[in-house]
């Protein structure tokens, strides 16, 4: 709360080198990822932290995909790289939610459509709360089988050093919550937080000169859906779909419920992570929730999702969140997760986030 | 300024026209899309959100790139140069006129903390201490700034988008109301409306789709301290890093005589001069004199803003370096028209984002 914006950049920026063992002169460019300028009420935002993140004398872009940034940033950093101009990326994604009061809700406000959706005075919280219904409705699904999710990623989050909301909670618990907006409660929901999150890329000659532990960016996607959010179908998520596919052909992955072995899906909400499982066709429609009463979805379990704690757990400061699921699938692609480690034996990783108004998806395929 | 048009519609406008010129669908044949916009400007939080469908780009790779438009096109060209894209489309826009108030809202992009918040005073009060730097420290005189509003205002006058330009002399335009002293209102250009789209592929494709294809022979961009107590007020900075990156590229060995015409950051008057020589167009302390002996006029040793640039057709937000880019493509076309400066086969374009920032960029164009 009491660090700046810049302060939280260079934070990570300079835990990301420090791991890499290099400095910021070994760094030829720098994409940063960052949400609404309204959080911070700066105008450019990406122009007023980048000295935080080490991005003076350096060719920098904010890249900025709504919710979606956070993962954004890095495959920012693949183009860096894999064009050929650089063989050095700094991607560093950061969030400052707390300057907004009374509530950082607020500055949601005003990315609805000026004419027809602001006077009804919108929030977030009521699209989501219109999304979740449609999704239990269309596939039958319990809030019950959906306050599985809140509580594994709670539990898991416990576990991570950086987390906001972690604990031991029971279905009753997130049931017995304070609705919000209904069917969405308290503890079905993340929460408003400040943080930041940087990683390194580097062309496979420098990386591979850098550590005999690479981790290899594999595959990239992204895809935008119309703005007309009120004549989607809201029970499914196509544009995670799409996006999932650009990434799994460039990685070569044909059948990705047997290929990908973790999983890091957006979980904004709870239910948000099962409608990416099946965006990301690692689910089929409307058997996410299943898979999660199952425990297929748990640390042990045969596809383990959000291992990290995700956004529910570790909290949701927008873009670094994103480039926190990156982190992790990071750690657990290297077996560096401590207690979050998984199980099995985990070779290929999936982060992906999500965000505008229920419009964008951003993915990626990571290798060990 | 475009009161009977919303955003969208301008972006449509444009898109459509800069689709048929290079003969595409832009549902099938594109494989990115960037635009280039600031929230602020917008007033809109997440503006991607507003984008794709005026462009033919729902259920496609769509991102924002918060920057100028030529940091749009080098996103572009590395979306092109990694493979996954054959085809990438650029848009940025300006529209200022729905902008209530333009200065309130520059006047946050400074640090909130140190600046925004001690200050009551126009925005432009950073390029006014900037341009006395720069004058003091390179010994130019203060009419060759004015000499500059003067030569890009004329040349408006034959731009049929030239809607600033004017007949005027150096009195007139020192004798305006002032700005940011010792900045006046006719060296600081003025916001307008408009949309720009830009059509890139890789170059098998740009052979295959039409008969003008011109090249991006080398793009850089760079970014000086945000900390604007800390920076050399004389110098742009981030324009020499922008520049020895593009002409590294572009394998550019003496900028000063390669190119055929420069299309230059004159947001600000003073602000030509400080970048012609950032770009090595003109030595240090030198690019006053040269624009008052007339080298730098349509038919002077190397037009730089023949299209009167923001000075003489207006101020685009983070569109103007798409714009440059358009009246330096329509010079190496030979569809200039009016405007046409013979034999024009090299080009360089260049932005700023503007105050509060030092954020710049380059690109060296060929036909």
């Amino acid at each position: 709360m009491l660090e700046s914006p810049k302060e939280l950049s260079f934070e990570a920026s300079k835990m990301a080198l420090d791991s890499a063992g290099l400095t910021l002169k070994d760094i030829q460019s720098v994409v940063s990822g960052s949400a609404p300028d309204a959080f911070d009420g700066v105008h450019m935002k990406g122009e007023y932290y980048l000295d935080g993140m080490g991005a003076v004398g350096k060719p920098h872009e904010r890249v900025y995909v709504g919710g979606g940034t956070g993962v954004f940033t890095p495959i920012g950093g693949w183009w860096n790289i894999a064009s050929g101009l650089y063989d050095t990326c700094l991607c560093v994604a950061e969030e400052k939610m707390s300057p907004l009061h009374p509530h950082p809700q607020y500055a949601f406000w005003s990315i609805f459509d000026q004419i027809l959706e602001r006077p009804l005075g919108t929030t977030l919280l009521w699209i989501f709360s219109l999304e979740m219904r449609r999704y239990m409705h269309k596939y039958g699904i319990k809030e019950e089988e959906i306050a599985e999710v809140a509580v594994k990623n709670k539990g898991n989050a416990v576990d991570h050093p950086c987390a906001q909301l972690g604990a031991k909670i029971t279905v009753d618990d997130v049931m017995r919550s304070e609705p919000i907006c209904e069917p969405v409660k308290r503890l079905d929901v993340s929460p408003p937080s400040d943080g930041a999150a940087a990683v390194i890329l580097a062309s496979e000659k420098v990386a591979k000169k850098l550590t005999d532990q690479p981790v290899w960016l594999d595959g990239v996607g992204w895809t935008l859906d119309s703005t007309h959010w009120t004549n989607r179908d809201l029970a499914y998520p196509e544009y995670v779909e799409k996006a999932a596919k650009m990434a799994y052909k460039m990685a070569g992955i044909k059948n990705p419920r047997k290929e990908i072995d973790v999983a890091e899906p957006y979980d904004p909400f709870d239910y948000k992570e099962l409608h990416h499982l099946e965006g990301l066709q690692l689910a089929g429609k409307g058997e996410a929730a299943k898979m999660t009463v199952d425990g297929v979805t748990q640390r042990d379990g045969d596809l383990p999702v959000c291992p990290s704690g995700g956004l529910l757990g570790v909290g949701n400061p927008i873009a670094a969140a994103g480039m926190m699921k990156i982190c992790e699938i990071f750690w657990q692609l290297r077996g560096e997760a401590g207690k979050r480690q998984v199980k099995k034996d985990a070779r290929t990783g999936l982060a992906q986030a999500w965000g505008d108004l229920m419009q964008v998806g951003t993915v990626t395929v990571m290798r060990s | 300024m475009t009161p009977g048009l919303s955003t969208r519609e301008l972006m449509f406008e444009a898109a459509t026209r800069a689709y048929e010129d290079a003969g595409i669908d832009p549902r099938k044949d594109v494989q990115s899309f960037v635009c280039c916009t600031e929230d602020f400007w917008e007033g809109i939080s997440i503006t991607d959100e507003y984008m794709p469908d005026q462009l033919g780009a729902v259920l496609r790779p769509l991102c924002t790139i918060s920057s100028d438009g030529i940091i749009g096109l080098a996103t572009a060209c590395m979306h092109i140069m990694s493979g996954i894209a054959d085809v990438a489309v650029v848009e940025s826009h300006s529209k200022i006129s729905d902008v209530v108030n333009p200065d309130e809202i520059a006047s946050f992009g400074y640090d909130p903390v140190y600046t925004h918040h001690h200050f009551d005073a126009d925005p432009r009060f950073l390029a006014g201490m900037e341009m006395a730097r720069y004058l003091k420290e390179t010994r130019t005189k203060r009419e060759s700034c004015a000499q500059v509003a003067v030569k890009n205002k004329k040349n408006a006058l034959s731009n049929p988008r030239g809607v600033h330009g004017a007949d005027i002399d150096k009195g007139i335009v020192m004798n305006s109301q002032v700005a940011a002293s010792p900045l006046t209102e006719l060296e600081s250009s003025k916001g307008i409306d408009a949309s720009i789209v830009f059509v890139l592929a890789s170059a098998q494709k740009a052979r295959k789709l039409g008969d003008h294809p011109v090249w991006i022979r080398g793009i850089g961009w760079s970014s000086d301290t945000p900390v604007v107590e800390d920076r050399d007020f004389a110098r742009a900075e981030y324009v020499e890093q922008a520049a020895g990156r593009a002409y590294k590229m572009a394998n550019v060995k003496s900028p000063a005589s390669y190119f055929d015409l420069a299309e230059v950051d004159d947001t600000y008057s003073y602000k030509e001069l400080q970048s012609l020589e950032a770009l090595k167009l003109a030595s240090r302390g030198k690019a006053g004199k040269m624009v008052d002996t007339g080298a730098f006029d349509t038919d002077g040793r190397l037009p730089v803003n023949a299209s009167g640039g923001s000075l003489g057709v207006g101020h685009l937000l983070e569109a103007t370096g798409l714009h440059r880019t358009l009246e330096a493509v329509m010079q190496l076309r030979g569809q200039a028209g009016r405007l046409q400066v013979p034999r024009a086969k090299r080009a360089l374009v260049q932005s700023w984002r503007g105050i509060p920032t030092a954020t710049g960029a380059v690109a060296v164009l060929g036909n």
